[in-house]
């Protein structure tokens, strides 16, 4: 599959200078970009759109910093279907007895209609989860330092891209749950569901 | 390369720009008008475009079409509910709008406005005009897209780019350097909403993300006060117009231009006439308020929903720009100005800065501007149908285009020498909650054991939004044959088919155009003075009455010939001579109004 971080002249490492590559995007889209190759032959033309799409799908990757891990995941494992794809959302085990509390308030709240005591009971335990969700992006951002740091050094980095794998599998899950309380109080705003990754 | 200039094809009107001198500028019509009414009228001397379609649509209402914007790039099922005064025919994928015994599509009416603007610029330069970049309200899906494009090759016209609305107002404010930094750019027309949110940093103009509702605008808002103008007919006058074609139509320009007027004024007189009698009422701003205050706010979460999917607080955006000519309403802006917390402003004109900035994208197609880079977003997700009718993502929305994804696709069955791929776009899970776009049949693979081909299809949107699809079987390497099959939309052969018939059918000669719209001018104006002379005749003295009736028998007389000149002079004698009875019928108008009032006041009193 195509090295993005190539793309822009980076290495392969989660650490990017977001003006750099913001500055490095600009540049290759003035270069490469549709509105300049107009009245150009059709090959070149096509050239252009191809060129163009490339840079705008790797800066997308790119970009901020979760979707840079999971698409620095797929590198590295050669798996190339579908950018930026991760695993399937699974619950992870520490993670087991919180989510029968949310499915126990849940339960009750739909009893009660969604109303009262109940649903606040729902919309606080989806506030603790977006919090988690949001500590959880914290956390691989964390560690980017480290992975960078094992790069250079050539040191082994399997057991760190299992920690990435795992700690975005979980946000992935917790994505879902939250998505699935909105629903389920009747607030969900529509437009998450493109979030997440199928 | 030849001139290429930028078309702004609008709900309620249209206009072409071009930049000249460095300087993007409207081209006025030979009376030195910017604006082009977007209605066209089948009447009997031909097809009219504009002005004089306008003022003769309450007169032919089921032959004259409007709007037609909203209906682009749609089927029957989405329109059959709504209220249209000319009739609508049940084909399921693209509307057919019945004039006469003929029908026409949304893209066809469209060609026939794209025709005209042509004709302006070309009559403008002296030379033929075959290029252009049209605008469409960025929120437009790949069908709406491609049916302005369509639109575009029927009127003859090479459609270089398709540019969303938002961004090329910002084009136009960018190059007169009065925009940088986060912007958001909100978008109101006749028919279409759309919110855009932009980073403009050294000539780069980064659309961040979009949002809107393309069935929401100004003819909305008319139409809110149209239902309560008819509610109060019925109480007052104890008649109710809803069944007669023409007063629907005289009530809802009737509503459309108070509506226009409360922008400026705290109140206004509502004055339309009827058979036996003339409806007037006073209308106050607050009123008008209270009846579209909710359709304003259906505004809002679009702009909350852009905002988010930019990652930024309102509070971050350094510039509120107003474009569309709803936005004049003070309302829109009170509730602009509460959402992001700074007052919004239009310096360029609403009604022509998408023009503008359509003529400043086509000047960097043509080479002419360098400095200026555009990169826009794809507004709704796309993607396909698998198993259990569940949608995957394969490009989610606000990604900036030109993008691609690849996806690979296998057979199930054993020999299988076909694959259907059903593509759609929407934010849902569910497939049959989104908008179907269209089915690929992946067809001439050669019959292998199930599983055993792999075909690479590349889902490419291009720099116009608009959706290209390409395969290859990688064993082969060779490149799969693809139908397409739209699900809202004309298919290649019969846009060809248009082409040619606007060929054989169009107006070739320049003058007998002229001539018609002439005549239909004349045939307003005989209309509206004889319906004046029925209905208040007595307001006007014997001179003046003796002076209408000879200058009415004038234009009747010129009207059958072919004197353009002739016809025009005689128009316009005849509207001189029934000046001071349309003075009087106003000023009766008002009176009226003011002396009902004060009734009402004085049953409250008591």
């Amino acid at each position: 599959m195509t090295d993005y971080f190539a793309v822009f002249g980076l290495p392969r490492k989660l650490t990017v200078d977001a003006d750099f590559l913001q500055r490095r995007f600009y540049e290759l889209s003035r270069r490469h970009h549709p509105d300049f190759h107009q009245g150009a032959d059709a090959a070149r033309q096509a050239e252009a759109l191809a060129q163009s799409a490339l840079v705008n799908r790797a800066y997308r990757a790119l970009r901020d910093p979760i979707p840079r891990v999971e698409y620095l995941i797929a590198l590295e494992e050669g798996r190339g279907a579908r950018e930026g794809a991760t695993e399937k959302p699974t619950a992870p085990r520490e993670l087991l007895e919180e989510m029968l509390e949310v499915q126990e308030a849940l339960e009750e709240a739909k009893a009660t209609g969604m109303t009262g005591e109940a649903a606040a009971r729902v919309r606080e335990e989806r506030a603790r989860l977006e919090a988690r969700y949001a500590a959880e992006a914290d956390a691989i951002a964390g560690r980017a330092a480290e992975w960078d740091r094992l790069v250079d050094e050539g040191g082994d980095r399997k057991p760190l891209l299992e920690w990435f794998k795992h700690r975005l599998a979980t946000r992935a899950y917790l994505r879902t749950v939250i998505d699935d309380l909105s629903e389920a109080l009747g607030e969900q705003e529509e437009g998450h569901v493109s979030h997440r990754r199928h | 390369m030849s001139r290429i200039v930028g078309i702004d094809l609008g709900t309620t009107n249209s206009l072409v720009a071009h930049v000249e001198g460095g300087i993007p500028r409207v081209i006025p019509d030979a009376e030195g008008r910017a604006l082009l009414p977007s209605i066209v009228a089948w009447t009997p001397h031909g097809v009219v475009v504009g002005e004089a379609a306008r003022r003769q649509l309450a007169r032919n209402a089921a032959r004259t079409v409007y709007s037609v914007k909203r209906l682009m790039g749609r089927g029957y099922e989405d329109v059959k509910d709504e209220r249209l005064p000319f009739e609508i025919v049940p084909h399921a994928e693209v509307v057919s709008i019945r004039i006469g015994d003929r029908e026409v599509t949304p893209p066809e009416v469209s060609a026939h406005v794209l025709r005209a603007l042509k004709q302006r610029a070309e009559a403008h330069f002296g030379e033929a005009v075959e290029q252009a970049v049209i605008t469409v309200p960025a929120y437009f899906n790949d069908a709406q897209r491609q049916a302005t494009k369509d639109a575009g090759r029927i009127a003859g016209l090479d459609v270089l780019r398709i540019v969303n609305e938002p961004t090329a107002a910002s084009l136009a404010y960018g190059l007169q350097r009065m925009a940088e930094g986060i912007i958001a750019v909100y978008d109101l027309g006749g028919g279409t909403f759309d919110i855009s949110i932009l980073r403009v940093k050294d000539g780069v103009f980064e659309v961040l993300a979009t949002n809107g509702n393309t069935h929401l605008g100004g003819d909305d808002f008319d139409q809110a006060m149209v239902d309560w103008i008819v509610d109060d007919i019925r109480r007052r006058h104890g008649v109710d117009p809803s069944g007669d074609p023409e007063a629907m139509q005289e009530i809802r320009l009737g509503a459309e231009a108070a509506k226009c007027r409360l922008s400026f004024d705290e109140r206004t007189v509502l004055g339309i006439p009827f058979e036996g009698f003339t409806y007037h009422r006073d209308i106050t701003r607050a009123e008008a308020e209270a009846l579209v205050e909710p359709l304003v706010a259906t505004t809002l979460g679009p702009c909350r929903r852009a905002l988010a999917d930019a990652g930024l607080d309102a509070r971050a955006v350094d510039q509120v720009v107003l474009v569309g000519g709803s936005t004049r309403m003070p309302l829109v802006r009170r509730r602009v100005e509460e959402l992001f917390g700074r007052a919004p402003h239009s310096r360029l004109n609403p009604d022509e800065v998408v023009a503008l900035g359509a003529a400043v994208q086509a000047q960097i197609l043509a080479g002419g501007i360098t400095d200026m880079l555009l990169l826009d977003v794809t507004p709704l997700s796309l993607g396909i149908e698998t198993l259990g009718g569940i949608v995957s993502v394969l490009i989610p929305r606000n990604t900036t285009i030109p993008t691609m994804a690849k996806e690979y696709f296998t057979t199930s069955v054993d020999g299988q020498t076909t694959i259907d791929m059903h593509v759609l776009q929407g934010e849902r899970e569910l497939a049959k909650d989104n908008r179907s776009l269209a089915r690929f049949d992946l067809a001439g693979l050669e019959p292998m054991p199930a599983g055993m081909p792999k075909i690479e299809v590349t889902f490419l949107i291009d720099a116009n939004g608009i959706l290209q699809v390409q395969a290859r079987e990688l064993r082969t390497g060779k490149a799969a044959s693809i139908e397409v099959k739209p699900t809202y939309g004309l298919t290649e052969d019969q846009v060809e088919q248009m082409v040619e018939d606007s060929f054989t059918h169009a107006e070739a000669d320049v003058e007998a155009r002229l001539l018609i719209e002439t005549r239909t001018e004349a045939d307003t104006v005989i209309n509206h003075v004889e319906r004046a002379l029925r209905q208040a005749g007595d307001l006007a003295s014997a001179e003046e009455r003796a002076a209408i009736e000879s200058a009415l028998g004038a234009l009747r007389a010129a009207r059958p010939g072919t004197d353009r000149d002739e016809i025009r002079e005689r128009t316009i004698a005849l509207n001189q001579a029934t000046a001071p009875l349309a003075d009087r019928m106003m000023e009766a108008a008002i009176r009226d109004a003011v002396t009902s009032k004060r009734a009402d006041r004085l049953l409250e009193e008591r």
